[in-house]
């Protein structure tokens, strides 16, 4: 049972509570339209204590698409912690007025500070600065499942920064808990997967490398990602590092070709724009199957995925 | 050896690693009891060859999470009519709750007041507790 949950990082659900979102996403992508009205009267409190478009986009789309409507703001600045309101007390309130609250905040393990204080609406944790952001985790998992018909079993390539990608740790940590799934862990020795993150996986079920071409043709998925500007002191050290790793037509040749390539996006260079018109690109159909697992994740935490109207076959 | 007498009502606390009763005695506070209260440093042992030991000759609530923490390898012997009532061996804290703090300057607990903040025991090698909140790894050092 979902409704009323938190979700402040993966592990809160169970593998078959995660599978109870996902079955409901697939239902939603089937019949969109029966669930046209489902959040119908529901409120979602979308509260951004920083930037953020794509995650924000989404979920407001994914309530306005179920028939709900969106209330929030996406700067502090315009919220009451300017006038040195706690956060606690702003979601408190905020909980007097809607059916569930979306926060995203810089500081670690906001969510989780949240959710321990409040008890009678969701809180979903849209990202606490460098720890958490499940609903990627989902979204990741749902595009999995559906581009390769499970999340068991797979080679799972991921390149670029793993020292700093929390959508790539949690991605690792949550793959981890299905069976049979092997890790390729590719980067340069200074953005190297932290042995924190190591730490949770056997052994044998794990390889580094910093040659993609080496690899690239062994895997099930590449999950790309972005070499963060904004986590280096250095700039010379940025620059030296960004551009390790570019896919590109070539790289892509030497891909198995029924393997995905997925990124959370923004991407900056190291997917090649030539490589969108691959069939085996989907990291902008993972934006779309974003807002389903969104929807699927809303109605669950709402209670809402009942008030289906099924359309006449 | 030097004879401190033997207690009629209290708590030893004995097989103390030497050099760590004093660490004991600061963290747990003793130095507010008002009634006697002995640390023995470096006492020859069997089993340590060397330990310290603390007595304190009253019923007191003993902070056993940091006393854990401090030196899981103690035992504390309860005391009545200077007969030994009961005996517990202490093993390291699975979780702690106030009394590790997050040095994690991103974490939330350094901007909004969390209240006392759980660590859950990692390595118990190390003495390395995750923070509740943003995951970080903190390790016991007395201080």
């Amino acid at each position: 049972m979902l409704k009323g949950r938190h979700l402040t990082e993966p592990g809160d659900f169970t593998l078959e509570e995660l599978d109870e979102v996902f079955d409901l996403a697939d239902d939603i992508i089937e019949h969109e339209e029966d669930y046209l009205d489902a959040a119908h009267g529901k409120l979602l409190a979308t509260l951004f204590y920083e930037p953020s478009t794509r995650t924000r986009f989404s979920f407001e789309a994914a309530m306005l698409r179920l028939g709900g409507q969106v209330i929030g703001f996406s700067d502090p600045k315009a919220s009451s912690a300017a006038k040195g309101e706690s956060l606690t007390d702003t979601v408190r309130t905020v909980s007097c007025y809607a059916d569930a609250a979306v926060l995203r905040h810089p500081r670690e393990g906001t969510a989780h500070l949240v959710a321990k204080t409040i008890t009678d609406m969701p809180i979903i944790n849209a990202g606490d600065g460098g720890h958490e952001h499940p609903t990627q985790t989902l979204t990741d998992l749902l595009t999995i499942r559906h581009e390769l018909g499970s999340c068991d079993n797979k080679v799972v390539g991921v390149c670029g920064d793993l020292l700093f990608g929390r959508t790539i740790h949690s991605l690792v940590k949550t793959l981890n808990r299905y069976s049979g799934n092997k890790f390729v862990f590719i980067s340069p020795k200074e953005l190297c997967m932290p042995e924190h993150i190591k730490a949770h996986l056997a052994p044998d079920s794990y390889v580094e490398t910093d040659s993609l071409d080496d690899v690239i043709g062994d895997l099930d998925i590449l999950y790309m990602s972005r070499v963060q500007r904004e986590r280096f002191v250095s700039e010379e050290e940025y620059i030296r590092l960004k551009d390790y790793y570019i896919l590109d037509h070539n790289k892509m040749k030497h891909a198995r070709p029924d393997m995905i390539v997925m990124h959370p996006l923004p991407r900056v260079n190291e997917i090649a724009v030539e490589v969108d018109k691959d069939p085996r690109a989907k990291y902008f159909d993972q934006a779309k199957y974003g807002m389903y697992v969104r929807m699927a994740l809303l109605s669950k935490l709402m209670g809402v995925e009942n008030n289906v109207k099924r359309s006449e076959a | 050896m030097l004879n401190v007498a033997k207690l009629k009502k209290g708590i030893v606390i004995d097989h103390i690693n030497a050099g760590k009763g004093f660490d004991i005695y600061k963290e747990l506070h003793l130095n507010d009891i008002d009634d006697a209260v002995v640390l023995m440093k470096g006492l020859p042992s069997k089993k340590l060859g060397k330990k310290d030991m603390i007595k304190i000759e009253t019923d007191v609530e003993l902070d056993m999470d940091v006393l854990g923490l401090i030196d899981p390898d103690v035992t504390i012997n309860y005391v009545a009519d200077g007969e030994l009532i009961s005996k517990v061996k202490l093993t390291l804290p699975k979780k702690v709750t106030g009394i590790l703090e997050c040095k994690n300057p991103r974490c939330i607990s350094q901007y909004e007041h969390t209240g006392p903040i759980t660590f859950y025991l990692v390595d118990p090698k190390t003495k390395t507790y995750r923070c509740e909140y943003c995951d970080s790894y903190t390790t016991f050092r007395s201080r």
